[in-house]
């Protein structure tokens, strides 16, 4: 179980705010229980991916304290974080001239040797792994690619709690299918593993167990799903097969959804 | 074609006998160079400080001691495919600079794999070199890969000098694939490497280094492109670590139609330094030369990638530099 309490996290301004104080994260205190698939959304610059790397300690909190399954991790460094049991997929990925498709998911599958489970990783993102395996994670590859190899590292590690940063961004719709059926599967597996998500996607969005919408580094809702997604205004006589989510809607819109949530 | 072997008696095979022929220091340097544990199979050449330990010639590969200089010719027949030819050198003895010759004539319409390398083993306090020259004639439709490796170790002070020299002439519709790689342990380094491509010839030439401490490495290439629709691929990858200084100038001359391309990529860490020239000269306006080169430090978001899968910072700057160079 992830617990995060009232963490905070704040940058110097720079520019025009030099000698300020800028806040990204203004005390966000939220749980995340085993087995609980939770996907985190709302606006651009909201401070979700901050939020996520400082889960992962890719960043340091400047207040508040991260729990993890009673372990007090907020000033472990990233690879005893991994080791615990945390896992996490970057919005954009490194890449590595060298290095194998094959050699990168091996060292996320905690194999020295070959990865005799690579087919399987790959094709749950949609990639052939003959095409792939002994291609190096360099700029021949494509972001869409690089993209679901960046997913697929997390597959093979397999943590007891998987952070994604927007793995929808940049892959395309076919592999998206196939990639929300991953993640579905996942989490029917029901062994204690819990996901959460970055997203703005209708279709990971109603994955969910639980919505929690940030912004302005603040969590402004939280809640099953049946009771967030219509405050996103995503199913409102909408097509359902296109992506309408809170950053779409006008400001109108989202003040209207935001005060039906209020009055429920 | 089978690959019959032959011993072949010679003054030099004498001198180096009875066994043990290797020593356990021995042992492991052609680990390191060539992969090798014990006797290689197929045709093979191992020298020992300047002095040779066992040789072995083939049905189709013919390797003979020179009469002008230090050194060996080694004859492969045309048509010769499947076939190894091995041969690498150690030196053990402080104070020894061997330069040694070899020359391969690899005849028309054949496969083989070359294997080389040299590993020092410098116990005292006075230098050691090793300097290679080795000649490559590519007869015309031949297929030749080539693996050279160097590596140096020892406990003691004294210097451990490489300075290969790899000149290569390509006739038409040749291809060559070379890999020149110095994993550790070199004190210094000059390496020349030349090459020139008759008609449809193609190179991919990729070489890898590694120094550190005070180390210094410089390598100066050259290749000329003669023959319409040749063309050659260069790949230089290095780490320079500690104190250490590297200076490339790669040159590709397109006199006709062709493609040449040139790519450096360095990484540096801590105070070392890495100079990159690479140049093109057009002769001709269809050929076309590209080339590119990037220095800088391990990118941090590489580290932190591995360190998400486990991996302590110094494990994953030691698993980037590995895949860099491997």
């Amino acid at each position: 179980m992830l617990e995060l309490k009232d963490l905070r996290f704040s940058v110097p301004g720079t520019g025009d705010r030099s000698g300020t104080t800028i806040d990204i994260i203004k005390g966000i205190t939220m749980t995340v229980p085993d087995d609980r698939f939770v996907v985190i959304t709302g606006p651009n610059g909201g401070g979700k991916s901050t939020l996520a790397k400082l889960i992962m300690g890719v960043e340091k909190p400047t207040g508040g304290q991260i729990i993890f399954d009673g372990t007090d991790i907020t000033d472990l460094p990233i690879n005893e974080r991994a080791n615990l049991g945390i896992g996490f997929a970057f919005q954009q990925p490194a890449r590595f001239k060298g290095m194998t498709v094959k050699k990168l998911l091996a060292i996320a599958a905690k194999q020295k040797g070959s990865c005799l489970e690579c087919n399987t990783y790959l094709s749950q993102v949609g990639l052939c792994s003959k095409d792939y395996l002994n291609r190096e994670v360099d700029k021949s590859l494509s972001g869409g690619e690089l993209k679901r190899i960046e997913i697929a590292t997390i597959l093979a590690r397999a943590p007891k709690l998987s952070i994604y940063d927007e793995p929808e961004a940049g892959i395309d719709l076919w592999s998206f299918e196939r990639l929300t059926q991953t993640f579905e599967q996942v989490h029917k597996a029901h062994d204690g593993r819990s996901i959460v998500i970055i997203s703005h996607q209708e279709r990971i969005i109603d994955l969910a167990d639980e919505i929690v919408m940030i912004k302005d580094g603040k969590i402004e809702k939280q809640g099953p799903k049946e009771e967030i997604i219509p405050l996103l205004g995503l199913y409102q006589g909408a097509d359902p097969s296109c992506t309408l989510t809170y950053e779409n809607l006008t400001d109108a819109t989202r003040a209207a959804a935001l005060a039906v949530g209020e009055e429920n | 074609m089978t690959e019959a072997t032959t011993a072949t008696a010679t003054p030099e095979a004498t001198v180096a006998k009875p066994k043990p022929l290797l020593t356990d220091i021995d042992e492991k340097l052609l680990e390191q160079i060539a992969n090798l544990h014990g006797m290689p199979k197929g045709a093979f050449n191992i020298r020992k400080d300047g002095k040779l330990v066992e040789r072995h010639s083939s049905a189709n590969i013919e390797i003979s001691t020179k009469t002008d200089h230090p050194g060996i010719d080694i004859r492969i027949k045309p048509g010769t495919k499947g076939e190894t030819v091995h041969i690498p050198v150690i030196v053990a003895a402080t104070g020894l600079t061997d330069v040694v010759y070899n020359t391969f004539y690899i005849g028309e319409d054949c496969d083989v794999l070359i294997v080389a390398g040299c590993g020092i083993h410098n116990a005292g306090d006075q230098k050691t070199e090793h300097d290679g020259i080795h000649t490559f004639y590519c007869g015309k439709n031949s297929r030749c890969k080539y693996y050279e490796r160097h590596y140096g170790e020892g406990e003691g002070t004294g210097e451990r000098v490489l300075n290969p020299t790899t000149i290569v002439h390509m006739e038409e519709g040749s291809y060559c694939e070379m890999e020149l790689t110095q994993l550790k342990g070199v004190s210094s380094t000059v390496r020349d490497t030349e090459a020139d491509l008759g008609k449809g010839a193609k190179l991919v030439l990729t070489e890898k280094l590694l120094t550190h401490d005070d180390q210094t490495a410089v390598s100066n290439m050259k290749f000329e492109l003669k023959g319409e629709d040749s063309s050659v691929q260069v790949i230089s990858r290095s780490v320079a670590q500690d104190r250490s200084s590297q200076v490339f100038n790669p040159l590709v001359i397109g006199e006709t139609k062709c493609r040449g391309h040139v790519q450096c990529d360095a990484i540096i860490m801590n105070e070392a330094s890495v100079k990159a020239i690479p140049g093109i000269e057009a002769r001709s306006e269809d050929a076309l030369l590209v080339h590119e080169a990037a220095i800088g430090k391990i990118a941090g978001d590489q580290i932190t990638k591995l360190m998400t899968l486990g991996l302590s910072e110094k494990e994953a700057e030691d698993e980037i530099l590995d895949d860099f160079l491997n």
